[in-house]
């Protein structure tokens, strides 16, 4: 049984939006990194495992991903130290979903139509129906 | 939308997305319950926290996890590999209930249906539309 469940409110809120905003950083870090390196399974049967290895560890934006997904993970274990997974799991799934979606479209220039909007809407209130 | 080409071993890829990533988070959970509170003031024992089994195999699942995404984003965009990420608590929820016989309440059905419709919008389309708009232009 966990007893040091964190109670106030505004430090709630404040761990979540860290861990959120953290998370949304490294992924669209690394998301543009690995678009910049290119399709993997190609390098490596073109150079072998070796050769897509050094492409991936020689991108310096993928190392800036890569460190803001650590303070991420950091501050998650912080967050389920103090509260509950029911809470934290969907409530930062849902929120860095859409955050991702918006960031996909406007900093990756993906091409977030009207069917990818509506899905990551589905899954987000998925999400959070499925933890409750 | 134009339809996509994934082959089997990118399929499997993407499920190895979706099942390690819940997996690797229950082990966290479970790892987190069992350490003494963790202040700001001691930040170091968050460190201490991974060499402790649970977050050691918790850690272990999401090495897996990141090795599998990276090789996804590398041929798929952000907005079709991370919705994928979030069909894994669907397979959780569908194997407590089918495994290990556990009561699914409505409104968790109503998510999982959620998810697999939203998951299966995302998959209809291309899996990289940056990379076909540079190849349009």
């Amino acid at each position: 049984m966990n007893t040091h469940l964190v109670t106030n409110p505004w430090l709630i809120a404040l761990t979540v939006a860290f861990v959120i905003l953290t998370s949304t950083t490294g992924e669209v870090l690394t998301a543009a990194a690995m678009k910049s390196i290119g399709d993997l399974d190609l390098i490596r049967a073109k150079f072998g495992m070796r050769g897509a290895i050094i492409a991936v560890v020689t991108c310096p934006t993928f190392f800036t991903g890569v460190f803001f997904m650590a303070v991420a993970f950091f501050a998650l274990l912080f967050a389920l130290n103090h509260l509950n997974l029911s809470f934290v799991g969907p409530a930062v799934a849902s929120i860095t979903l859409l955050l991702n979606t918006a960031a996909g479209k406007f900093f990756l220039k993906e091409n977030v139509d009207r069917r990818r909007w509506a899905a990551a809407v589905l899954v987000c209130i998925g999400v959070y129906l499925l933890a409750h | 939308m134009a339809r996509h080409h994934l082959t089997l071993k990118q399929f499997g890829i993407l499920g190895m997305i979706m099942l390690c990533t819940p997996l690797g988070d229950a082990c966290l959970a479970r790892g987190m319950r069992q350490m003494p509170p963790i202040t700001l003031d001691h930040p170091l024992q968050l460190i201490q926290a991974v060499f402790t089994p649970w977050i050691a195999l918790g850690i272990l699942l999401l090495i897996g996890f990141f090795s599998s995404y990276i090789t996804a984003l590398s041929w798929a965009d952000l907005t079709f590999v991370y919705p994928a990420t979030s069909f894994g608590n669907v397979v959780v929820a569908l194997l407590a209930r089918f495994w290990l016989h556990e009561q699914i309440s409505v409104s968790r059905w109503a998510g999982i249906i959620l998810i697999t419709i939203g998951v299966t919008i995302v998959a209809q389309g291309p899996p990289r539309t940056a990379h076909t708009e540079e190849q349009a232009q």
